[in-house]
């Protein structure tokens, strides 16, 4: 299993098991020792609670990240006299294991994803409401990020760390040299695209080989177009995908499509990022995370980025979509007041500004955070962000993870390059959004 | 079952193997070698042999069969993994849903098919060609058969992602010495349905040639070199030769090549899973399983169906070919 402590010393009998556990836990998972899992619940209570420890489950498997999160974890033992032992899993591997963690012996916090990703292990009861910690820090956050922090009971069940938004990128040189104008409204920005053609430009650098980036452009679209309240409820999976309001976005994208980038179902992220960087694409619509692959300390500096145009004035730019990482404790911690004061510590502004130190990508999710040493990007996001109305958090983690992959990512991959087949693609999606949200 | 019947069958079972079809001379001299084996067991024998023989049958009932009925009983429920009490009991459900309503699953099957036909047309015969001209004891043949089994070597991953540099649309080997990167030539290799299974089934190949070459290179081996000699007496030329003296003589090869074959194109993975992960066009049903099963709040029930489907058609593959030969075993 993928198990790597930073190194803190630890009873290496209960270290052993855990992780026995946790392998056969995931072995359940997969239909296998089914009658081994009853086993795992059972195995959790032996281990004795250490006052002075909390773990925590990190997927912070990156170099940079790991080590800021250590440097929290360090500031918060000076403060508290509590130590932090942290069980950091590989990326993808802790969202992949997810389930069969959080049924087995988890660690007392861990890191999660706000949105419906949340709400669901807190509605399975793999998590522990933490109404206490946010008496706390409440103060520390805008209304949007407590919205986003709460349950389908209406408890608070997460600890917002940071946050990024999704806009629309591009070089400011390159719009000056050619007297572009940021566009507002879906007129200015299709007369925009057809223009940047014309320049021999790429308007709108894409690429979606991992199959995730077009939920991106899909949900700019249709927030635009039917209103945040709407886009919820879509991807709650309550209202229909046959509905005309659905075609209507969808109508708009095959608008802008053929100004998208060609072949965008061979290519990554990172090669269309390159296209941006190379100036040979005009725009491209990206999270903030799009600055990792500007190398160039000066092409970064000739990075920005605008909200996605007006569709319908009756919702204007009032939604952004901003995904949010940040913690949760799960649902029988062994240190229950240690953990609390640990997610209370992660809630402060202090926390999030020295997370911030090794990530300039991301703006903290506190409003009391110090903006002082933020980038001009960094100050942009995070100006568009506490100007939002609604916060979403991506197609992926606002509606039901089995939904997303197995449905709407081949489905988003074939209207890219079919559009024409959006009526029996779309019935198609209700159809089998039906059954699996039946289940 | 309990360790100690286990222990108990196991211990019975050179007995068993040594029970003889009386007349034939091999078994009666297993018999005579069973019974002189069975005064020489001590009781720690008896604790050694039952070790040996019920920890593997232990573990393969438990990783193997509990694994494979479990899954078979999961694909008519629904289930997300989240606890037992979740498990709901749907019937037929899964299937149905999977045969009407799933885009993806009848290209899927027929992406496994043309999988095997594609590597019986193609890297077979290639392998079984080169195999050939190793076989003529050529100079340099060691550096050649090296060469032809090193992509056998190398795991399909690598090979997936060693191909999909190869195939990059904006900066691929092929695209950029043919110009087609720029706006307007794009071939997209990776992400075009009509083109990317032929892609991969490329990369495949590749793999699939060397492996067939040593195959077929051992099963030349074999060949009685006075075979050739006769048909050469017989003044046949080298085709003629081969085709009617040294390629039936490679029966059993082309049965374990077929079987290797038919394998191959069922657990046929990895390779797509890096290349595109199973995007339109290269849709098989091993991806199908595994996007459905692994990950957060999976769809498991729905998943083992589809396993189910897999494993059904590797029994209706498997089955005739393990009946005809041991039906052989028995007439031999």
């Amino acid at each position: 299993m993928h198990h790597s402590s930073l190194g803190q010393p630890m009873p290496a009998p209960g270290t052993s098991r855990r992780t026995l556990l946790r392998g056969i836990g995931g072995a359940a998972a997969l239909g296998a020792g089914i009658p081994l899992l009853g086993a795992c619940g059972g195995g959790s209570g032996g281990t004795a609670a250490d006052p002075k420890t909390v773990t925590l489950g990190s997927n912070a498997s990156d170099a940079v990240p790991k080590k800021a999160f250590a440097e929290i974890y360090a500031a918060f033992a000076k403060k508290s006299g509590v130590k932090v032992d942290v069980n950091t899993k590989d990326h993808n591997t802790f969202q992949e294991q997810i389930n069969s963690y959080l049924q087995g012996t988890p660690d007392d916090v861990f890191h999660w994803f706000a949105g419906y990703r949340m709400q669901f292990f807190a509605a399975k009861g793999l998590a522990t409401p933490i109404d206490d910690v946010w008496k706390t820090i409440g103060g520390n956050f805008p209304e949007a990020m407590k919205a986003l922090s709460k349950g389908e009971d209406g408890k608070y069940y997460f600890v917002p760390l940071y946050t990024y938004p999704w806009a629309l990128f591009y070089r400011k040189s390159v719009f000056q040299e050619k007297g572009y104008e940021v566009p507002t409204t879906w007129d200015q920005f299709v007369t925009l695209c057809k223009q940047m053609k014309k320049d021999g430009l790429v308007p709108i650098a894409f690429g979606d080989k991992d199959a995730w980036p077009a939920l991106g452009t899909f949900d700019q679209i249709n927030f635009r177009t039917n209103g945040y309240d709407f886009h919820v409820e879509l991807m709650a999976g309550k209202a229909s995908w046959t509905d005309a309001k659905v075609r209507k976005a969808f109508d708009h994208w095959t608008e802008i499509l053929p100004y998208h980038q060609e072949g965008a179902v061979g290519r990554t992220w990172q090669d269309a990022a390159q296209t941006l960087v190379s100036k040979k694409a005009g725009m491209y619509l990206l999270g903030t995370f799009v600055g990792q692959q500007f190398t160039n300390q000066a092409d970064l500096e000739d990075l920005d980025f605008f909200a996605f145009p007006e569709i319908d004035p009756a919702y204007g730019q009032d939604t952004v979509e901003a995904p949010t990482d940040g913690y949760m404790l799960s649902k029988s911690p062994k240190n229950h007041e240690g953990a609390v004061k640990l997610l209370e510590f992660l809630g402060t502004p202090e926390a999030e500004e020295i997370y911030l130190k090794a990530d300039p990508n991301v703006v903290a999710a506190s409003t009391k955070a110090d903006t002082s040493s933020y980038t001009p990007l960094q100050k942009k996001a995070y100006e568009m962000i506490s100007g939002a109305q609604h916060l979403t958090q991506y197609m992926d983690r606002d509606s039901r993870p089995d939904f997303t992959s197995t449905v709407m990512q081949p489905a988003l991959q074939k209207f890219i390059r079919d559009p024409k087949g959006v009526d029996s693609l779309l019935s198609s999606i209700e159809r089998q959004k039906k059954t699996i949200f039946a289940s | 079952m309990n360790p100690m019947s286990t222990t108990d069958t196991s211990t019975q079972s050179p007995e068993a193997a040594a029970v003889p079809s009386p007349g034939s001379a091999r078994a009666r001299s297993a018999r005579k070698a069973g019974q002189g084996h069975r005064r020489l067991l001590t009781r720690r024998d008896r604790l050694t042999l039952g070790l040996m023989a019920g920890l593997p049958t232990i573990l393969h009932v438990a990783l193997v069969w509990v694994t494979a009925l479990a899954s078979i009983a999961l694909a008519f429920t629904t289930w997300d993994g989240i606890g037992f009490d979740a498990i709901k009991w749907v019937g037929l459900h899964n299937f149905t849903e999977l045969f009407t309503n799933n885009p993806q699953f009848w290209p899927a099957v027929e992406h496994n098919v043309i999988w095997f036909v594609a590597l019986i047309l193609v890297p077979t015969p290639l392998g079984l060609f080169l195999a050939v001209q190793l076989d003529k004891k050529i100079r340099f043949s060691r550096a050649y058969q090296t060469a032809f089994f090193l992509p056998v070597v190398v795991s399909f991953a690598v090979i997936g992602f060693v191909w999909q540099l190869v195939y990059n649309p904006d900066t691929g080997l092929i695209n950029s010495l043919i110009g087609a990167n720029e706006p307007g030539r794009y071939i997209d290799w990776i992400g075009d349905p009509d083109l990317n299974l032929w892609a991969v089934l490329i990369a495949a190949s590749w793999r699939h040639t060397g492996y067939m070459m040593i195959l077929y290179l051992a099963g030349l081996k074999s060949v009685d070199p006075s075979l050739r000699e006769a048909s050469a007496l017989d003044g046949a030329n080298e085709w003629q030769t081969f085709r009617n003296v040294i390629f039936p003589t490679l029966r059993p090869t082309n049965t374990i090549v077929l079987v290797v074959t038919i394998i191959e194109a069922l657990r046929a993975f990895d390779l797509v899973f890096v290349f595109n992960k199973g995007a339109e066009g290269t849709e098989l049903l091993s991806i199908l399983v595994t996007n459905n099963i692994i990950g957060e709040s999976s769809r498991i029930g729905y998943g083992s169906a589809i396993a189910v489907v897999l494993l059904v058609i590797s029994l209706v593959v498997i089955i005739p070919y393990l009946v005809a030969t041991f039906r052989k075993e028995r007439r031999a």
